[in-house]
């Protein structure tokens, strides 16, 4: 059942009859309530107009002035000249290692665990307590997840900065977006697939995994492409524990430090010793980090709307 | 095959039920580890001229660990970014939910996405090379890295948690409510301001909570843009130092396990122990107020 609501109320209508001075009142303070219905609504719109506007005002000054320094060689080199000249090759391998390695770790868990609260759980205390969890760990500053890391990771499992501290600090934190994708597209399956399976005699796991996790797959992997870019735009998790300022090669083993688009753009624009002459780089790497993270959530984005006019 | 039907899915039962428990887990262990590596700093200070000292010199001799300044900056800068997020949020999230066209709704939605997914960064990378600038000159100030600036990039970054959450919230207002509503004639306006909003109160507060919180724990927006002096600030266009931008500008150069690094780890102690605050009562908030429908209210 669907409602229109007319913004013209009937009691506008015009009347037949001579109005009194009472209707003729009424009439007026109506126009006056319909005035100011129109002042706050432009002031509503305004407001969506200046979010929408600082998107678009940030990814233009960055397209505007980044765009010139996206080169092959700045794709493909290592930067060279004290840091000043070449490429950020070793950042963008950096930060695949770190984003993928996250999730190498947060993808399992976090399906297992949405799938214990949409297929498993039944509403009381316990259920309750591990959503709390969830929530707060969703809330955890940033830079206190890299405290962690530092003090579990790299110090007491002796991991030392290195990829698999960071993305075990990284993956601990994308658990909860996981999570919570993977519950919205479990509980989008239908009801009537998981009993059509059960009345065929299946268990409850063979339910889950022949049929509920296939239907709902496309709706997981939307969610792992989002805790990619998650992980892939963070900075204050990796600090002290897998990024570095500069590494003379790429990384061969999940032990050795990186370099992270993040880390570059921020160490460039505040600790080098030429913090001017390399802007033209720290535009072109911030660039490079927006497309791969927007384009990440883009393609998600997209991708589930697209699922969500399906499912309908 | 050893095992029978019914044991082998009450083992995969189990085994779901403890993984479900990493996420609590890991939330013991981060606070277990702040715990261990921050203890040690209150064996030199003791926890009020921790908290209540008003001066920050780790490095100087004899060193002072009072971070009084550095809550203090993290409570401006978040006040004052709230005053920005929250009315703009919540105005965009009733746009949103009431005025606009399905249309509308179905572009802005991803926008506002998309605005929420931008690396931090990225923002404070914006902050420092267009934002500080244009303030220096407008304002005409010592410098455009300041408490304002931080605030209003921060502002930038919380109002798409705001408006997502209070969205969900004012859609899901029963459609008899507002039926009713401009049933006995009170325009749309009235039965947003009368109707709507006093009946997604909840999801509204939980919305600026989890806003706030996201606000004051954000950490590379106040490093880069707040300014970093570690002093109290006497107006809004003096330079801050935050509790996030001081442990992740410090703590590189904090001799490991020595009293500067502990004071930094209790400084993540009192930053986690404000979120964490923040956390539990959105979802008080969100929990005792659940609205199940028309009848609740």
């Amino acid at each position: 059942m669907s409602f229109e609501v007319q913004s013209s109320s009937p009691l506008t209508l015009e009347r037949t009859a001579p109005m009194d001075s009472s209707q003729q009142a009424y009439q007026a303070r109506l126009r006056r309530r319909k005035t100011w219905e129109g002042l706050v609504f432009s002031l509503f719109w305004g407001a969506v107009a200046i979010t929408a506007l600082g998107l678009f005002i940030i990814l233009f000054f960055m397209v505007a002035n980044g765009w010139q320094a996206i080169t092959l060689t700045f794709l493909t080199e290592a930067p060279r000249e004290a840091m000043t000249q070449g490429g950020i090759l070793p950042c963008i391998v950096g930060t695949v290692c770190l984003a993928l390695g996250a999730m190498a770790f947060a993808f399992p868990i976090g399906i297992a665990s949405a799938v214990y609260l949409s297929e498993y759980a039944r509403p009381g205390k316990t259920l309750r307590l591990i959503r709390l969890g969830i929530n707060n760990l969703a809330g955890v500053p940033s830079v206190v997840f890299g405290l962690f890391g530092l003090a579990l990771f790299v110090t007491y499992f002796r991991f030392g900065v290195s990829i698999l501290s960071g993305a075990l600090t990284l993956g601990a934190m994308s658990l909860p977006v996981i999570i919570g994708t993977t519950e919205e597209a479990l509980k989008a399956v239908p009801n009537t697939y998981r009993e059509a399976s059960l009345g065929l005699g299946a268990t409850k796991w063979q339910t889950i995994y022949r049929v509920v996790l296939p239907a709902a797959l496309p709706g997981i992997l939307t969610g792992g492409i989002l805790g990619i870019g998650r992980a892939a735009g963070e900075t204050a998790p990796i600090m002290f524990t897998a990024a570095v300022f500069f590494t003379p090669s790429l990384p061969s083993s999940l032990f050795d430090k990186v370099m992270a688009l993040p880390y570059h753009i921020y160490v460039l624009a505040t600790a080098g010793t030429e913090i001017e002459a390399t802007r033209p780089l720290q535009y072109g790497t911030a660039l490079v980090l927006i497309t791969l993270v927007l384009g990440l959530n883009l393609m998600a984005i997209l991708y589930r709307s697209r699922l969500r006019k399906k499912s309908r | 095959m050893f095992l029978s039907r019914t044991s082998r899915e009450k083992i995969i039962r189990r085994l779901f039920f403890v993984i479900a428990f990493v996420s609590i887990g890991t939330l013991f262990l981060i606070f277990l580890f702040l715990v261990l590596e921050g203890l040690p700093i209150f064996k030199e200070v003791s926890v009020a001229q921790f908290i209540g000292g008003h001066y920050w010199y780790p490095t100087s001799d004899p060193p002072d660990f009072g971070i009084f300044p550095l809550i203090l900056a993290s409570l401006a800068v978040t006040v004052l970014s709230a005053a920005i997020s929250i009315p703009l949020g919540v105005m965009t999230a009733i746009y949103l939910a009431e005025i606009a066209s399905r249309r509308f709704r179905e572009i802005a939605k991803p926008v506002i996405e998309l605005l929420a997914s931008l690396p931090s960064v990225v923002i404070g990378f914006f902050g420092m090379v267009v934002v500080a600038p244009f303030l220096q000159e407008t304002f005409n100030l010592g410098t455009g890295l300041n408490l304002f600036n931080a605030a209003l990039m921060l502002a930038f970054m919380s109002v798409p948690t705001i408006c997502s959450i209070s969205e969900d919230a004012i859609y899901s207002v029963p459609k008899e409510l507002k039926e009713a509503s401009l049933a006995l004639g009170a325009t749309r306006l009235e039965t947003i301001v009368k109707v709507v909003l006093p009946a997604s109160i909840s999801g509204i507060s939980t919305a600026v909570i989890l806003g706030l919180s996201r606000a004051i724990g954000e950490t590379m927006v106040v490093l880069m843009v707040a300014g970093g002096a570690a002093m109290i600030p006497g107006s809004i266009f003096d330079p801050v130092r935050p509790l996030p931008a001081s442990i992740a500008a410090e703590m590189a150069e904090a001799p490991f396990r020595g009293s500067h690094y502990h004071a930094l780890f209790a400084t993540g102690i009192v930053l986690f122990l404000f979120t964490f605050c923040f956390n539990l009562i959105a979802d008080q908030i969100a929990h005792k107020y659940q609205q199940t429908g028309a009848a609740t209210l």
